[in-house]
């Protein structure tokens, strides 16, 4: 099976400071791929790459075999690669369908759509809702409600939501439940399950080791701005996990 | 070596096993409750989500205070349209001034770039022989022109909006005065010369109410940002970019070109409005309207538009013109000193921002 997003010999310097050096990374159809490493060990600094938030000082990056650069996130996200910020990203003053659609608001048809640039905003209400309920979140009752109103999982769920729905390759989710509860945390994690049910396959960055071993097909650990290896989640346990982020057991040869 | 993963092994144990503790999937597990809510929560969630009620409460209760108080004098129909051709330049500075508000900044140079657009009008027209429209028409590119001027500033040198506004007030105001020499334009030169730029004070009677032009055009202007503001794009980015910035960034809306553009819709709002305050006071002034600025603020602010951005209405903008314009009207009617109708002006800034201010920890 070829890759989706292939990341070869990346490297980043800040100064005197290497946070990357000849990373790689491969993503494969339809897995979540965990990407774990302790603080300082570069992943941030991957993961803002592969998002197009920071450019590399050299390496290359393949989406479906093709070889792609970005300068921002805006590009990478046309090209099909969508990030869900720790922050996620949203207006909270806004309504869960504007958030959905801001900066790709559907258009209505005609004169005063092309022309007035009026909004078709019973299209994207239909849409939105549409979305929502294809990831199990049929409960948040009203589509115009601000999100500002909503729970910190629903708005995850509202930003995961809008990061799956527009023609996606690949989605990076940066801490997806850092911020959360425990019951939170869950929904969450069935939200990365309905979503690679749906075939899209997923970066998940957590620090939260559990979280990590229960959903993800592949970890990448990261150390020392390389990658150091990729285990299955199956066949290795977290103690071992930790040991090969932190260097104190050595991590098995290429599997 | 063993040690450590022993450890590890037992930093892990203390973790919440999820799948054990939380139990296996419930039928509720997507269900987001929200708790029960006192009464004032509930006031303060239905305010927060019709941000342009509390203006309305307080016109409606203002205007009938005003009417126990000073009597029919207040509530006849004559004073009640006095009332709306008073707030109509505010008003309309009112509207430009809240798309600028929304985004989280300030403008303090909106009567001054008024003026400056109604100088072009008046002394293109009337003592330089333009064609009245074409001046008109040049008054217009000097509010776009000077409106995109400090979006220019706010945006590529990252200047905060209340610096950049206060210098160009002061540069627009002294470009008036180096235009004007201080001069004013009389009404009936203009009356003569270029008679179109009365146009918007012309007045019609509906049963005893007044109207000058110049006030349905207020109320157009006020409509037509209303759907520019909620129908499009560009109007759900003004909002956008006020609630945060970064957000709007990453979700692919290009925040400085739009910055400049509100700035620039605002400039031109603003020239409409230099056209109507000529008709409105009859002369082109240097010095008219130097209070224009803060009683634009004002008004965005008593209508509910929260200073940190992307947070009211446009409409509620218009009723906080229309509140100032009761409580002078009111005030005088009833025969108070100028200095109480400052007092309570005073009074209703700091309410309403307090208001504001308990409304938005709904979101915490």
């Amino acid at each position: 099976m070829e890759p989706v997003l292939v990341a070869k010999n990346l490297s980043k310097k800040y100064g005197t400071v290497v946070a990357l050096e000849s990373a790689d990374l491969e993503l494969y159809p339809g897995e979540v791929l965990g990407v774990i490493g302790d603080n300082g060990a570069g992943k941030s600094t991957l993961i803002k790459v592969l998002c197009g938030a920071v450019k590399p000082d050299s390496g290359e990056i393949l989406l479906d075999g093709k070889n792609v650069s970005f300068t921002s996130p805006i590009e990478a996200r046309t090209l099909g690669i969508e990030t869900v910020y720790q922050n996620l990203a949203l207006s909270p003053a806004l309504s869960i369908t504007d958030n959905m659609f801001l900066g790709r608001e559907i258009r209505q048809k005609g004169f005063i759509g092309k022309f007035l640039r009026f909004l078709d905003q019973k299209a994207m209400a239909e849409e939105a809702r549409k979305r929502l309920s294809d990831l199990g979140l049929l409960t948040i009752q009203n589509i115009n409600q601000l999100v500002e109103t909503l729970s910190g999982g629903q708005r995850q769920g509202v930003a995961v939501a809008r990061a799956t729905s527009f023609g996606t390759k690949v989605v990076i989710m940066d801490e997806p439940t850092a911020a959360l509860g425990v019951k939170e945390s869950r929904r969450v994690l069935e939200l990365i399950a309905e979503v690679r049910a749906r075939n899209i396959p997923i970066i998940l960055i957590s620090h939260n080791m559990p979280h990590v071993f229960e959903v993800a097909d592949r970890i990448h650990i990261h150390r020392l701005g390389t990658r150091l290896c990729v285990i299955d989640p199956k066949k290795y346990e977290m103690s071992d996990a930790v040991a090969f982020m932190t260097g104190a057991k050595e991590p098995p040869k290429s599997n | 070596m063993n040690d450590i993963s022993d450890d590890i092994n037992k930093d892990l144990k203390d973790q919440p096993k999820f799948v054990d503790d939380i139990g296996s999937k419930n039928q509720e597990h997507h269900t987001f409750e929200q708790g029960e809510q006192s009464i004032l929560k509930k006031i303060q969630h239905f305010l927060h989500g019709n941000p342009t009620i509390v203006p309305v409460i307080i016109l409606v209760l203002s205007v009938i205070a005003f009417g126990f108080i000073a009597g029919d004098r207040f509530f006849s129909a004559f004073n009640l349209s006095l009332i709306v051709q008073q707030v109509t330049i505010v008003g309309i500075l009112a509207a430009a001034q809240t798309l600028i508000i929304l985004t989280a900044g300030i403008d303090l140079s909106v009567a001054a770039m008024m003026v400056l657009a109604s100088v072009f009008m008046g002394k293109l027209s009337v003592e330089m022989g333009m064609p009245t429209l074409p001046a008109i028409a040049i008054g217009f590119i000097s509010g776009i022109a000077t409106g995109a001027f400090n979006g220019l500033l706010v945006t590529r040198l990252r200047l905060p909006p209340f610096i950049v506004t206060l210098g160009t007030w002061n540069i627009f105001f002294a470009l008036v005065i180096f235009f004007t020499g201080s001069q004013s334009i009389r009404s009936s030169d203009i009356e003569v010369n270029a008679p179109l730029l009365h146009f918007w004070g012309e007045r019609i009677n509906l049963g005893g109410f007044v109207f000058t032009y110049g006030a349905f055009l207020m109320i157009a202007i006020f409509i037509f940002l209303w759907f520019l503001l909620n129908k499009t794009a560009w109007g759900r980015h003004v909002y956008a970019i006020g609630d945060d910035k970064e957000a709007a960034e990453l979700s692919g809306i290009r925040t400085d070109r739009m910055l400049v553009s509100i700035y620039a819709v605002a400039g031109l709002v603003v020239a409409i409005g230099a056209w109507v305050s000529i008709g409105r006071v009859g002369s082109v002034s240097p010095t008219s309207f130097y209070e224009g600025n803060l009683d634009s603020i004002t008004a965005v602010v008593i209508g509910g538009t929260s200073l940190f951005g992307g947070r009211g209405t446009i409409i509620g903008s218009l009723f906080g013109a229309l509140i100032v314009g009761v409580f002078s009207s009111g005030l005088s009617i009833a025969g108070l000193d100028v200095l109480w109708q400052r007092f309570a002006l005073g009074c209703l800034i700091i309410i309403a921002v307090g208001i504001d201010q308990w409304i938005r920890k709904v979101s915490n």
